[in-house]
């Protein structure tokens, strides 16, 4: 089913300091390292994608960019600022979809969004019911999460996409249980965001068609096995 | 949509509320432990109407701190499991607060029904009647602090698997205050003294606890679920 | 005020050689005030007007249970330190305090029992003090088996750390909340001789075997947080040229 017109929201002006700026990131782990020298930019409209082999530590470096982790050494920038200077701002203008969708599996899926929408900061007039239709979900808002395959679960997830405002996405993984209708989705959903003043930084093997695309290719550190 | 940082815990609060109420049946297993496991002490011990009143109040205390120690290691790990763990640590609001309302739904679904069902097993195990109403004053108060308090283990414990029984280890000594204002609440009442000193003491641990353990397990949370 | 010597503090090969060149000294030191209060307290001071010979054991049971205390109190303030400071040493010390303040809390309460049974013809009384001793062997089980349970050592060390200090604050509380239970249900006819009222005959031993204690405490805390600097630091190069100077 084609996903319905979204509401255009306003336009955000291009800034220019950059959105995020990562300087010489660096986080380790029982004495081993396992990031190192992480430096990175990223602007308004500009997407990075994240490459590297299993264990080379993607999905901890999307943590320490969201705060979960702290890092060993390095800052992260938020338009300049450093991060733990402007925790509320820095979170309440990211929006994390990790490995695993965070869908408690009691709840209906429309529980579930409204659940993690009323935790969202920046979040647009959308209605949950034409986020979960946007999503392809449109007869499923009633069903209880385990009654749902785990495609349908990232779907739920990805539904946050439709409503989020916030300016930097960060998504682990996304294209992750999705079929190739909901690829083109996603990748529609993540320029649409790119067009209109966002970020994202995302971790995938996929090869994506979008404007802006940048690649930051992680090695496993010095002295260690990929 | 501005939010306040009360928002941060009312969400998590009425959250882990419907949570429960899907999942009644397991919701209310501390409340049947407490209730089943209580007719085994006249079993193992006598039915004699006269002993029994004079252990009860401790063995009704003993029992709530047991079926609270079973069902407090499942307040993180259930988030843990599916990721809500993880959007838990990134909310904008600050963390204590959100785990203040997550502890507080933990209350309502286990110590508030416990408290609610003791005179059930006042009565099943010969409390004298001066007992009951100190009875309800201090296990409301007492599985406060015992959620509170279980709280921070079940933070330290969350990412490891079999963290239970390592839990109830860890928590156990620093229980061991709750239980003896709470049972010498009782037993004052018993013996006809003044009961509010006691239950005064154990309103003090409640108000330190809720003073400080929302910020230990939210500390203890975002060491642990690094990994 | 230069911090320098502090972050060397931290450094855990400063550590191991420094040690390394005091602590004979200090071993032998710790040796001998112990074997000196023992024989002053065993042997030579004065037998007790009411319990006769039996009250000898104090010498070994009060420097433990006092160092059983403290013990908890330094494990706590080194995972403090290493909280703060993210001083990688300090959570070794952390570590290594808590098997050696275990093993004298469970000395203090067999010593205890073992004064208990010819001084009131019982092994065990649930006393204020015993409990209490019970309840802080506890508290120190729970910090090692916390820390055995992670298998990365960086949460192992911060969890312990955090446990070490939520005991740190109820230790006060539990002594208290035990004492008034033990009060409440039975009024204090026994009680410990408490130390200054002690004749002087008998107290000066006691004084020599706590400081005897302490040294000894000192000296098996850093022979721990050395094997334990070993363990971990193993893959370093000063480590290996320890272990294997002759290799290749």
């Amino acid at each position: 089913m084609p996903p319905k017109k979204i509401h255009r929201a306003r336009e955000l002006p291009l800034s220019q300091s950059p959105l995020l700026k990562v300087e010489n990131l660096a986080f380790e782990r029982d004495d081993s390292a396992v990031l190192e020298n992480i430096n990175l930019s990223l602007n308004r409209g500009e997407v990075l994608q994240i490459e590297g082999a299993n264990g080379s530590g993607k999905t901890t470096l999307l943590r320490l960019l969201t705060t979960a982790l702290q890092p060993s050494a390095g800052s992260i920038l938020y338009k300049g600022e450093a991060s733990s200077k402007c925790r509320y701002q820095y979170l309440s203008d990211m929006l994390y979809i990790g490995h695993q969708p965070a869908v408690k599996l009691t709840l209906t899926a429309e529980e579930n969004l409204r659940w993690m929408i009323n935790s969202a900061v920046k979040t647009n007039s959308l209605t949950i019911a034409d986020a979960l239709d946007g999503v392809g979900l449109s007869g499923y808002s009633d069903i209880p999460c385990y009654a749902l395959s785990a495609g349908q679960h990232r779907r739920v997830a990805l539904a946050r996409l439709l409503i989020s405002e916030a300016a930097l996405w960060y998504l682990d993984e996304p294209f992750t249980a999705i079929d190739k209708q909901g690829v083109s989705f996603l990748e529609a959903r993540l320029q649409e965001r790119l067009n209109r003043g966002g970020a994202v930084v995302l971790t995938s093997h996929q090869d994506l068609t979008l404007n802006n695309l940048r690649k930051y290719s992680l090695s496993a550190p010095a002295g260690q096995a990929a | 949509m501005g939010h306040s940082i009360n928002s941060g815990y009312s969400a998590w609060l009425k959250r882990d509320l419907l949570l429960a109420y899907r999942r009644r049946g397991e919701a209310a297993s501390p409340l049947i432990f407490f209730v089943m496991v209580s007719t085994l002490i006249p079993l193992g011990l006598t039915p004699e109407s006269s002993q029994l009143a004079e252990i009860a109040a401790g063995m009704i205390w003993v029992m709530a701190l047991l079926a609270t120690l079973l069902s407090v290691d499942g307040l993180f790990a259930n988030d843990y499991q599916d990721g809500s763990l993880e959007q838990l640590l990134i909310t904008p609001q600050l963390l204590p607060m959100p785990v203040l309302g997550k502890i507080t739904a933990h209350w309502l679904t286990t110590g508030l029904p416990l408290t609610l069902a003791s005179p059930l097993l006042g009565v099943m195990l010969s409390l004298p009647t001066s007992g009951y109403l100190p009875m309800l004053c201090s296990l409301a108060l007492g599985t406060a602090c015992l959620s509170l308090t279980g709280a921070v283990g079940a933070a330290l414990t969350v990412s490891l698997r079999k963290g239970g029984l390592l839990l109830s280890l860890l928590v156990i000594p620093l229980y061991m205050p709750v239980i003896i204002f709470g049972t010498a609440t009782i037993s004052y009442a018993i013996d006809g003294l003044n009961w509010l000193p006691p239950l005064a003491i154990l309103g003090a641990l409640f108000a330190a606890s809720v003073a400080l353990c929302p910020l230990a397990a939210a500390g203890a949370l975002r060491i642990t679920s690094a990994n | 005020m230069s911090w320098q010597w502090f972050h060397r503090l931290g450094s855990p090969r400063w550590f191991y050689q420094t040690s390394t060149r005091w602590l004979p000294l200090l071993a032998l030191i710790a040796a001998a005030i112990l074997i000196s209060g023992l024989v002053w307290g065993l042997a030579i001071a004065p037998a007790d007007a009411k319990q006769g010979n039996s009250f000898r054991i104090i010498y070994i049971h009060v420097p433990a249970s006092f160092l059983a205390l403290a013990g908890y109190y330094i494990m706590a303030i080194a995972g403090a330190v290493g909280l703060i400071w993210k001083m990688k040493l300090s959570y070794m010390v952390m570590k290594s305090a808590a098997p050696i303040g275990a093993a004298l809390t469970f000395i203090a309460l067999v010593t205890g029992a073992i004064w208990g049974k010819p001084t009131w013809g019982t092994y065990w009384v649930w006393d204020a003090r015993i409990t209490s001793m019970l309840i802080l062997l506890f508290l120190y089980l729970g910090v090692m088996a916390l820390q055995y349970a992670y298998h990365s050592i960086d949460a192992a060390s911060k969890a312990g750390a955090i446990l070490a200090l939520v005991g740190t604050v109820n230790i006060p509380i539990i002594y208290k909340s035990v004492d008034w239970w033990y009060t409440l249900h039975q009024p204090a006819t026994i009680k410990f001789t408490s130390a200054p009222s002690m004749h002087i005959d008998m107290f000066l031993p006691l004084l020599v075997m706590i400081v005897g204690f302490y040294l000894f405490y000192a000296v098996a805390l850093i022979l721990h947080t050395r094997s334990e600097i070993l363990r971990r630091e193993r893959k370093t190069a000063w480590v290996r040229e320890l272990i294997e100077p002759e290799a290749r």
